[in-house]
């Protein structure tokens, strides 16, 4: 049961940063590396200002907002600079290293005695006795739930036909007489926001803050994402960001499984690019066989 | 009114390759007229067109529209005035959304993309008639996406899209060339049609020497970047395809080839 509520806790958590993925990588088709640097920005705002007696809930918002910026830089290195995609997410992912180091005081800061979104005297009565136990889901989930509806409702806006369009086909976007570059901007903006976001329920459920747990961030997003696109792909009636969520805790049960199968706590990331790896080359081999055969 | 001025044009200027493609070029397209522009390749027909449009940059001249200059205008802030057709039917939809989101998208041209509803309900009924205008049965897929319709389809609903909202210019690039002929039949006919209807200025580059002769009511032959044939009106009207080979075949002679 516990291993069970440990996937789902860590998948739901990760989804939130996947959904942010799924914006770059699906739909702007940009392999954007600096959620690396802005998961761990969303925890390092967030610990600070809980530090500082800020509202748990609150931080949520700032972390969003702080990460959007990182976003921005990303963009605005890529778009007016002219720097590649790839290199622009590389230089803020570094750049962040150094800032998050500098915003959180020092590479570790455990806030396990403060208030967190899990943990306060709300909460404690809102969900007491036997459901405090799957109270991190049920809170988790309705995050979860409630990013993915807005999301939802995003890509149907005006702004968000623009975002589709824009990894669609950009010479249209252009026709419609719009900057290409600015809708590129805003899409890293709100991804990067979803990655923070992401980074500062992270850390409000650990009760810490480490300097590492950015690292490998990307790989895990763009699984999360793979996974849940290529195994719905055939249902046209799953939406993409429900099969996102999907993914992310098949992904979590996978690592997890690894681990429980004698592998070390140790050797996570190197499980989790194994992983990875394997996802990709057998949704490679699906494609090829179904073009075989067509 | 189009006006182009001193334009000066260079590709890989100071290296050995350097090639001059427009030296001191003129033009100046009325309001309302309709150009087909043919040529060899290399002429500089496309060139021209991305001048316009500010695809490419240029190395001195000016451009004036009504007057007013837009030689530094942005590519996408021209393309306010400026519907554009290109020769790949991929290049003007978006092939991953649907027919219905397409069009809605095409008709939020000029208007901020906010956060309203991407798709206005009630336009709906107003999309489906001008697809059915292209005679193409598309008015009822509008929940198909656009990647799996036909290039003579998609090519017919990216003229459709660039001319929704109102523009005063409407670029071709050869956007018949990638057709079987019985669609660019179509596709030309529906393209006057549109014109005649909202009375565009239109800049039509072809490769098809019958589609220069028969439509609109000017013709210009490139030829290293320049004019070599600029007829209009009456001289345009009696102008045949023979004409237009013979001296399209004197120029490839003085090239040699």
């Amino acid at each position: 049961m516990s291993i069970i509520l440990g996937v789902l806790e860590e998948g739901l958590v990760y989804a939130i940063m996947a959904l942010g993925v799924y914006i770059t990588y699906k739909i702007l088709d940009f392999p954007d590396l600096s959620v690396d640097g802005t998961f761990p920005l969303g925890g390092a705002i967030t610990v600070t200002l809980i530090l500082a007696g800020m509202n748990p809930a609150a931080t949520l918002f700032i972390a969003f907002a702080v990460g959007a910026l990182a976003g921005c830089i990303t963009g605005f290195i890529h778009v007016k600079l002219k720097v590649r995609d790839l290199l622009s997410g590389i230089i803020v992912m570094t750049a962040l290293y150094s800032v998050n180091l500098r915003i959180a005081g020092k590479s570790n800061v455990p806030f396990f005695n403060n208030d967190s979104i899990f943990e306060n005297s709300f909460m404690n009565r809102l969900l007491p006795g036997k459901l405090a136990d799957i109270s991190v889901v049920i809170i988790l989930a309705v995050i979860v739930v409630i990013v993915k509806i807005l999301l939802d409702q995003y890509l149907k806006t005006r702004s968000g036909y623009l975002l589709r369009a824009v990894g669609d086909n950009e010479t249209l976007v252009t026709s419609l007489a719009k900057d290409k570059g600015m809708v590129k901007i805003i899409g890293l903006a709100i991804a990067n926001g979803l990655a923070a976001l992401a980074g500062s329920v992270y850390c409000q459920q650990k009760g810490f803050f480490e300097i590492s747990m950015g690292t490998g961030t990307i790989v895990i997003g763009l699984a999360n994402v793979i996974i849940g696109t290529k195994l719905f792909k055939r249902f046209g009636f799953v939406k993409s960001t429900t099969a996102v969520i999907i993914g992310s805790i098949i992904y979590k049960a996978c690592v997890s499984f690894a681990i429980y199968l004698g592998m070390e706590a140790s050797d996570l990331k190197l499980i989790t690019s194994v992983l990875f790896l394997a996802i990709l080359v057998i949704s490679n081999g699906r494609e090829k066989k179904v073009k075989q055969h067509a | 009114m189009l006006e182009l001025q001193n334009i000066n044009k260079y590709y890989n200027q100071g290296t050995v390759n350097e090639m001059c493609l427009f030296q001191n070029f003129h033009l100046t397209i009325k309001d309302q007229q309709f150009v087909s522009v043919v040529g060899s390749n290399g002429s500089g027909k496309t060139s021209l067109l991305n001048i316009i449009c500010g695809s490419i940059p240029l190395d001195s001249g000016s451009i004036l529209v009504g007057g007013a200059d837009i030689t530094n205008m942005p590519e996408f802030k021209r393309q306010r005035r400026i519907g554009r057709v290109y020769q790949n039917p991929a290049m003007g939809t978006c092939p991953n959304m649907t027919i219905l989101e397409n069009m809605a998208l095409a008709d939020t041209k000029g208007k901020p993309f906010n956060l309203l509803p991407g798709t206005n309900k009630q336009r709906i009924s107003y999309y489906k008639e001008q697809l059915r205008f292209l005679g193409l049965g598309l008015e009822d897929k509008l929940h198909v996406k656009v990647g799996v319709l036909s290039g003579g389809q998609r090519q017919a609903m990216a003229l459709l899209m660039s001319t929704m909202t109102p523009i005063e210019f409407l670029i071709l690039d050869e956007h018949t060339a990638a057709l079987d002929p019985k669609t660019a039949e179509n596709i030309m006919e529906l393209t006057d049609r549109i014109v005649k209807e909202k009375h565009l200025t239109t800049i039509m580059v072809t490769h098809n020497l019958r589609y220069a002769v028969e439509y609109g009511n000017r013709l210009l032959m490139m030829h290293q970047g320049n004019a070599i044939i600029d007829t209009e009106g009456d001289e345009k009207s009696s102008m045949d395809v023979e004409h237009i080979l013979e001296k399209f075949n004197e120029i490839s002679i003085e090239c040699g080839n």
